[in-house]
């Protein structure tokens, strides 16, 4: 009931400064709340937007997955062999913090335009947090987990799976939360500068045609979606720590 | 040295870490049938290397080990182990976490029902079968890991300071559920601990650890009657055998801390 009021309250605050926003910018930069839901509802009913949405979740979903099992993949072998988990975990965490926008233009030099310069976007920003939680997850396990395995006179196999596998996941499914979202960022950028389908490249179209009620609706429906799926991977998050 | 109803044998055993620690021994143990054993000694002297090895968790340097007459290697069927850190499964309820041993040993499910339900009620676990390890105290988690080893049926049970961790009268209660069990099960207890009056309190003989490498000093018989609560604590014959541990024990803690006794 509470969680309820408290994201009332902030949807409100958002609102508030929405309008905020646009009593100080004006109708060159911004659209008021309410004429940007009747555009986004309009894009939403149009058959010329849905094609940029599949790009882009076509896009994503190549990266995400793609994120997803090399991260996990190298997390698991970085956090097992201890010595190369510590040579290349400060390499990993540096690259993670450096701005991946500087790579832009090698990487389109690389892949070319259109959807392998996206998906590898997307992938050089989310593959990093995926491996780092993995890593990290796996270094941590309690010694005292596999001693029980052992205590309870488990085979290898058994222990990996019933004890181990277990005992990273949650860590896991948080990178992958994380993964997530920044896996989106990078498809989005992607399509902002080297793409002629997407949202990301509707949003920089619509800044470059100074249509301002099409990119803020685009941006509307981005954040939304956003909010939601990191809402729903933050139940399973929470759900798979048994935190109640 | 070796009588007919020893339960466990220990012979010359030592462990020198690969970091040339000399951490155990020369140790020479029998543990009776149906014994309840208990080691203290000072901090760092070895007690859970003793334990280690004797469980088959790890390999002595030297020396032989034996259960039930036959050598220990890896941990034998009918030894069952509790640590001090917590090391109930956080991702299983109450009762998987209880049923788990059982389940991976492939025992079939009425069996395994029947079993856990009896260590739930044994545990005064029965009202949080469905709960998780999160939502329990570090006493209640600790009583699930007992749980966990008791359902396996284990004929050596291993405490490794397993009330370490929770506080004093905790402690008093778990180790009258600790003789309760010991006297239900008829299985063979060896308790490592620190705590001097848990020792006197619990156990049929008490044996007190070196300092590093560990070796037995002194073996204290206490002549308690099988069936004994913490009660026991207010019996004259407890002072004594307290201050026995000791007077022995004395010396040996204040070289570990660094001082000449």
């Amino acid at each position: 009931m509470t969680r309820w009021i408290d994201n009332l309250a902030i949807l409100l605050a958002l609102l508030g400064l929405w309008y905020l926003a646009w009593w100080q910018a004006g109708d060159s930069a911004i659209t008021p709340p309410v004429q940007t839901l009747k555009f986004a509802l309009y894009l939403l009913g149009s058959a010329d937007f849905w094609p940029h949405v599949w790009a882009t979740v076509l896009a994503f979903l190549y990266a995400l997955a793609i994120s997803a099992v090399l991260g996990i993949t190298l997390g698991l072998v970085l956090g097992l062999h201890r010595f190369s988990g510590e040579v290349f975990e400060p390499i990993l965490a540096s690259f993670y913090t450096i701005p991946k926008v500087t790579l832009y233009p090698l990487m389109l030099l690389i892949f070319g335009l259109g959807l392998s310069a996206k998906v590898a976007f997307g992938v050089i920003h989310g593959m990093i947090p995926v491996t780092l939680f993995t890593l990290a997850a796996v270094k941590n396990i309690p010694g005292v987990l596999t001693r029980t395995a052992r205590a309870l006179r488990l085979s290898p196999r058994q222990t990996a799976l019933h004890v181990l596998m277990p005992a990273v996941l949650p860590e896991i499914i948080s990178g992958l939360r994380i993964g997530f979202a920044l896996t989106f960022l990078g498809v989005l950028i992607g399509e902002m500068f080297a793409s002629q389908r997407g949202l990301g490249f509707l949003i920089i179209n619509g800044i470059n045609q100074h249509d301002v009620a099409r990119t803020t609706a685009v941006i509307v429906i981005v954040v939304t979606a956003a909010v939601l799926a990191n809402g729903a991977l933050l139940r399973l998050d929470r759900h798979a720590r048994h935190d109640v | 040295m070796s009588t007919p109803t020893a339960h466990a044998t220990l012979r010359g055993v030592t462990r020198i870490y690969p970091s040339l620690v000399h951490a155990l021994g020369p140790v020479d143990l029998d543990l009776r049938q149906g014994e309840f054993f208990s080691v203290v000694g000072p901090s760092g002297c070895g007690k859970s290397t003793l334990l280690d090895v004797l469980a088959g968790l790890s390999a002595p340097t030297s020396g032989t080990i034996a259960f039930e007459g036959r050598p220990v290697n890896g941990v034998p069927d009918g030894v069952g182990v509790v640590f001090q850190e917590d090391s109930s499964f956080a991702w299983l309820n109450v009762q998987d976490n209880v049923a788990f041993g059982l389940r991976r040993a492939g025992m079939e499910a009425a069996e395994i029902k029947r079993r856990v339900e009896y260590a739930l009620g044994f545990m005064g676990l029965r009202d949080f079968a469905t709960a998780f390890p999160a939502q329990l105290s570090g006493g209640m988690r600790q009583r699930v890991c007992i749980a966990r080893t008791l359902v396996m049926q284990p004929r050596l049970i291993l405490l490794d300071e397993p009330f370490g961790a929770l506080d004093q009268q905790t402690r008093l209660l778990m180790g009258d559920e600790l003789l309760r069990l010991w006297r239900e099960t008829g299985a063979t207890v060896m308790l490592i601990t620190h705590a001097l009056d848990e020792a006197a309190m619990l156990s049929d003989r008490v044996g007190v650890m070196s300092s590093r490498p560990g070796c037995f000093i002194d073996l204290a018989v206490t002549d308690w009657p099988r069936a004994r609560d913490s009660r026991i604590v207010s019996d004259p014959a407890f002072g004594l055998l307290t201050a026995r541990l000791w007077s022995s024990l004395r010396a040996e803690s204040m070289k570990a801390i660094g001082r000449v006794a």
